[in-house]
């Protein structure tokens, strides 16, 4: 006898209470979901990074479309600013419009991508390339899908540039995709320095276009135009990477007008930066501190510098 | 006699077909295209059927559509997981229990509704961010976002209308 047909097939609650009790799990189970795997990079992060290995595709076809016209907006923004003179030169021009718009697509490109590869690191490190693919640019998330992954190299911190500074850092990476957090995040937090008084601060994303400087330390006064660089404090990016100008909120917090904004952030470089020892890079042998077996040839340590081994000093003598 | 109700709405039409076509529009508007130097706005899709659904017809799929819905938002723009869930169980349940006042209203008092539920859910989800990043995100972002999200009623309204105009088959 199926439950249907015994006494309790006679009972219909009210649908708004079936639907009622319905919306009440439902909080629960998404309440739950934010509680327990709410973290960004939590235990439901490979589930993440599958989901970008999706979308990322489906992002780039979508966006293939969108890097071909973008030369047409700007070339019809050019004609209405042109006024009439353009649009008598238009009619003899008609046929030859589509060749010029596909050139200058293709010529801002070009100039683009030259200008990102003179955008180097001291000293060089390896970067990869990539297209943004899907951009999230609401208050709650600012980030970006790159068609590299870990196919060409990607972990995770690795950071990102435009071809005019630092875009962000990689949170996530899938096989052939990676997911850019954007220094305007509300999760971004980035070291930076003043580069005229050294000062310190910490770049603080809010999900807004121009970043906070928190917890500023510099001894001068900060003055608006001042170029903020990367610290290179905490290992998290090299020293020196452009990020933008010092600005003066409408709140009256010290602000960022980040250099990535200049241009669109299609075309993106990835550092493959890990950690300082790329940078410092290995130490020739007479770098090396001495060992237990050179001491009977070297001469003994000076009566001011007790212990000391000639060869470790040498060595950070060579260190800048 | 209502000569409008003589089609039949599957939940497939109601619930998959609307939610779908949400995630979407949300996908296509994530592409990275500029108009005149400007980026495109991130309006919130989802809030359209959240908002139509609790006024057309509740039904115990349509939470749990949500659900499902904010988490592959949550996927997409990379908000924490359940995020964007919590946000949208927010309007519908506000859109749920103001059901009887909302019922035959006029066209621009619903959108006053959409409006308010939609700026309750964007609340709840400042509040969430401000508690769990430590930062507070930014109310002009806010703002643009909650605007550009309320100029979709027109669509909630067209869900709506064509429950109204159809028969429900479940």
């Amino acid at each position: 006898m199926s439950l249907r047909d015994g006494p309790l097939g006679e009972i219909k609650p009210p649908r708004a209470w079936v639907a009622a009790g319905a919306l009440i799990l439902a909080l629960i189970g998404a309440g739950a979901l934010l509680a327990g795997g709410g973290s960004r990079s939590g235990p439901l992060s490979g589930l993440r990074t599958a989901a970008d290995g999706v979308v990322g595709p489906a992002g780039g076809a979508l966006a293939a479309p969108v890097r071909a016209t973008g030369g047409v907006f700007g070339a019809i923004g050019a004609y209405f600013a042109a006024g009439s003179q353009n649009q008598q030169l238009r009619a003899d021009l008609d046929a030859a419009l589509s060749w010029r718009d596909e050139t200058l697509v293709l010529r801002r490109e070009n100039a683009r991508l030259r200008a990102l590869l003179a955008l180097k690191t001291e000293p060089p490190l390896p970067m990869v390339s990539a297209h943004t693919v899907l951009d999230a640019r609401g208050p709650f998330s600012n980030s970006r899908l790159a068609d590299a992954g870990a196919a060409q190299g990607v972990v995770e911190g690795n950071p990102v540039l435009s071809d005019h500074g630092l875009v962000g850092r990689v949170v996530g990476v899938g096989d052939q995709v990676s997911r850019v957090m954007l220094l305007t995040d509300v999760d971004s937090r980035l070291p930076v320095m003043i580069a005229r008084t050294n000062g310190r601060a910490i770049l603080t994303g809010d999900g807004g276009p121009n970043p906070r400087l928190a917890y500023l330390r510099t001894h001068d006064v900060l003055q608006e135009g001042d170029r903020i660089l990367t610290s290179g404090d905490g290992g998290v990016a090299p020293r020196g990477l452009p990020v933008g100008t010092a600005v003066k909120g409408f709140d009256g917090a010290w602000r960022v007008t980040l250099d990535a904004d200049a241009e669109p952030i299609d075309f993106v470089r990835i550092l493959l930066f890990k950690d300082f020892s790329q940078v410092a890079g290995p130490l020739t042998p007479d770098q090396l501190p001495s060992t237990a077996t050179d001491v009977p040839e070297t001469p003994p340590p000076s009566a001011s510098q007790p212990g000391a081994k000639p060869s470790a000093a040498k060595a950070a003598a060579n260190t800048p | 006699m209502n000569v409008g109700r003589t089609r039949s709405v599957s939940p497939a039409v109601w619930i998959l077909g609307p939610a779908a076509a949400a995630f979407g529009a949300s996908l296509v508007l994530a592409t990275p295209l500029q108009v005149g130097g400007l980026q495109l706005p991130e309006p919130v899709f989802a809030f359209v059927p959240a908002f139509a659904w609790a006024l057309g017809r509740p039904s115990m799929g349509a939470p749990f559509a949500l659900v499902v819905l904010g988490v592959a938002l949550d996927f997409l723009w990379h908000t924490p997981t359940g995020f964007w869930a919590v946000c949208l169980l927010v309007t519908y349940a506000l859109t749920f229990f103001a059901r009887r006042i909302l019922g035959g209203q006029e066209v621009w008092a619903l959108w006053g509704a959409f409006a308010v539920n939609c700026a309750a859910a964007m609340l709840v989800g400042f509040a969430l961010t401000a508690f769990r990043a430590g930062v507070a995100p930014s109310l002009v972002g806010v703002g643009l976002q909650l605007a550009v999200s309320v100029a979709l009623f027109p669509f909630a309204w067209r869900l709506v209308e064509r429950y109204e105009a159809a028969t429900p088959g479940f």
